[in-house]
């Protein structure tokens, strides 16, 4: 699968999100924490629903997580993802008890199911910014 | 809860010609979809006092005042719900004349959704969408068909649904749009023709999705009170609401992916109403996918959660099926008016003007709402 283009669309981090994307670039996924009762909380905002706090610090995350669900994308609707099809968004169960949405590679479509054991892996796109990635453990022998 | 019950009624619909192809502007598509629906509704364009814009559309309040010669406009609002914001409206228009501060309610829809801006476009300026753009957009997932398709593939992994049963809903949605005159997509098509229809999305197939339209719909909501002396027979809106999902903002973070935010308003929308499932005989079902349907009827109660599937099969939607189901065509075949067009149809029935797609006799009906990230509304009515 080729890499996407260089247009492509690039996330605009916000005074809430910017420590979780600076962590990424030193290739760490860390989670927002609330800074008084502990709640861990994806995405990042200003305000912990479980007590309303708005002291943050972030915990960084074991990159283990499995497979919620998932689709396999055919079709672009972007010109940057053009020549990466099919691609497939995994919504991703952390051990930590937060969900992402991420691209999961390294597997057959045919062979992803729910609880599929995935760990994260980091994309350097350029010097500003790093996604995380997921793929089968290696554990699993599925890659 | 029965504050709203029966003190309103829509008194004029209109529609433009739906279409794939058209040298219209938006604005001048809801323009005429509006003239339409005031002069249904027997109204001059002047008597419009309230006017509830898409809210991504291209028409703002001021293009009614300045295009009507409205002189004392006096209630304007957005209801920013996606697909859910036409059904939501309703509720927004019939407290505001309830309350007293407008009398004739204009909701208006028009988009050049396949000649203009295509939906991935469209929703990445929607600010509820923010979080998906910093979060998903970037992995490719920039269209809905992308957003909602994990939404179906955990209920088919956890419930047994399949795509046959998807494709029951394609079906008969284009059965009913063959039948309604005024529908973008008229040929006949078959549970094969979907099987075989090309992946977009998995589990989504070509014939799981809408299809993007030209056109224009809107409603003029009046007071009971006026209503009866109005043109038209009075279509009285019994129960509304609208509902919020969990995790509004990215469904990858919602406790069950397959609740969506009608399950908290379906329950308030019929307590209002005060009729129960049964009183239900016909349903205009936002249907931007077939999934979509399948899940607002589990979350309305029509049968338990994990059970759609099957109850949607052997035509259970068609004319003569236990539920009929969008009797003009939905977004599926008709048009994609953002639900409007649902509720166009939703008045026609209830009129007893919906011709050879009429539903005989009946006498109460649903209309929902679904957008964004699962946001949901609802409206019963009654003839």
């Amino acid at each position: 699968m080729s890499e996407p283009s260089e247009n492509r669309l690039l996330p605009q981090p916000t005074e809430d999100s910017q420590p979780f994307w600076d962590a990424l670039k030193a290739h760490r996924l860390d989670l927002q924490t609330c800074g008084d009762c502990g709640a861990l909380r994806h995405y990042p905002r200003p305000v912990c629903p479980e007590c309303h706090s708005m002291a943050v610090t972030w915990t960084t995350a074991s990159g283990l997580g499995s497979v919620h669900s998932w689709t396999v994308s055919y079709q672009a609707f972007h010109s940057a993802f053009q020549d990466c099809l099919p691609i497939i968004l995994a919504t991703v169960d952390l051990e930590e008890g937060v969900r992402m949405n991420c691209r999961l590679d390294g597997v057959d479509p045919e062979k992803i199911e729910i609880d599929l054991p995935v760990e994260v892996a980091f994309e350097d796109v350029n010097d500003e910014v790093t996604l995380p990635v997921f793929r089968p453990r290696a554990s699993t022998g599925d890659a | 809860m029965d504050t709203l019950k029966d003190k309103c009624c829509v008194t004029g619909i209109g529609e433009t010609a739906y279409t794939r192809g058209c040298n219209k502007s938006p604005t001048a598509l809801q323009m005429e979809a509006s003239l339409a629906a005031i002069a249904d509704a027997g109204l001059t364009p002047k008597d419009i006092d309230g006017v509830i814009p898409f809210f991504a559309g291209s028409a703002v309040a001021e293009d009614f005042i300045t295009n009507f010669g409205i002189e004392d406009l006096r209630y304007s609002v957005t209801a920013p719900m996606g697909g859910a914001s036409c059904v939501a409206a309703i509720q927004s228009a019939a407290a505001a004349i309830t309350a007293g501060i407008a009398t004739h309610v204009l909701l208006p829809l028009g988009r050049t959704g396949y000649s203009g801006t295509r939906a991935p476009a469209r929703v990445a300026a929607f600010p509820q969408f923010r979080i998906v753009g910093e979060f998903e957009m970037p992995y490719g997932a920039v269209a809905p068909v992308q957003l909602y398709a994990p939404m179906a593939r955990r209920h088919m992994e956890i419930y047994g649904t399949t795509s046959k049963q998807f494709a029951e809903i394609s079906v008969t949605t284009r059965d009913h749009a063959i039948l309604n005159g005024n529908a973008v997509m008229t040929k006949p098509i078959t549970i094969e023709d979907h099987q075989t229809s090309r992946m977009i999305s998995d589990p989504f197939r070509l014939f799981d999705c809408s299809v993007e339209s030209d056109g224009g719909a809107a409603i003029v909501i009046s007071g009971a009170d006026r209503a009866r002396d109005m043109r038209q027979k009075p279509v009285y809106v019994m129960g509304v609401a609208e509902g919020h999902p969990d995790s509004p903002s990215a469904i990858t973070q919602r406790p069950d992916l397959t609740v969506l935010g009608l399950a908290k308003a379906a329950p308030r929308a019929f307590e209002m109403a005060g009729v129960g499932l049964d009183a239900i005989d016909v349903a205009e079902i936002y249907d931007c996918f077939t999934y979509t349907v399948l899940c607002q009827l589990e979350d309305m109660g029509f049968c338990a959660k994990g059970e759609g599937g099957g109850f949607v099969e052997d035509g259970a939607l068609g004319l003569d099926g236990r539920l009929p189901t969008n009797t003009h065509g939905g977004l599926l075949s008709q048009s994609h008016m953002a639900g409007m067009n649902h509720i166009v149809e939703l008045a026609r029935q209830l009129r007893g003007d919906a011709g050879s797609a009429q539903v005989p006799d009946a006498e109460v009906g649903l209309v929902t709402g679904y957008g964004d990230m699962g946001d949901g509304s609802i409206a019963i009515m009654r003839r």
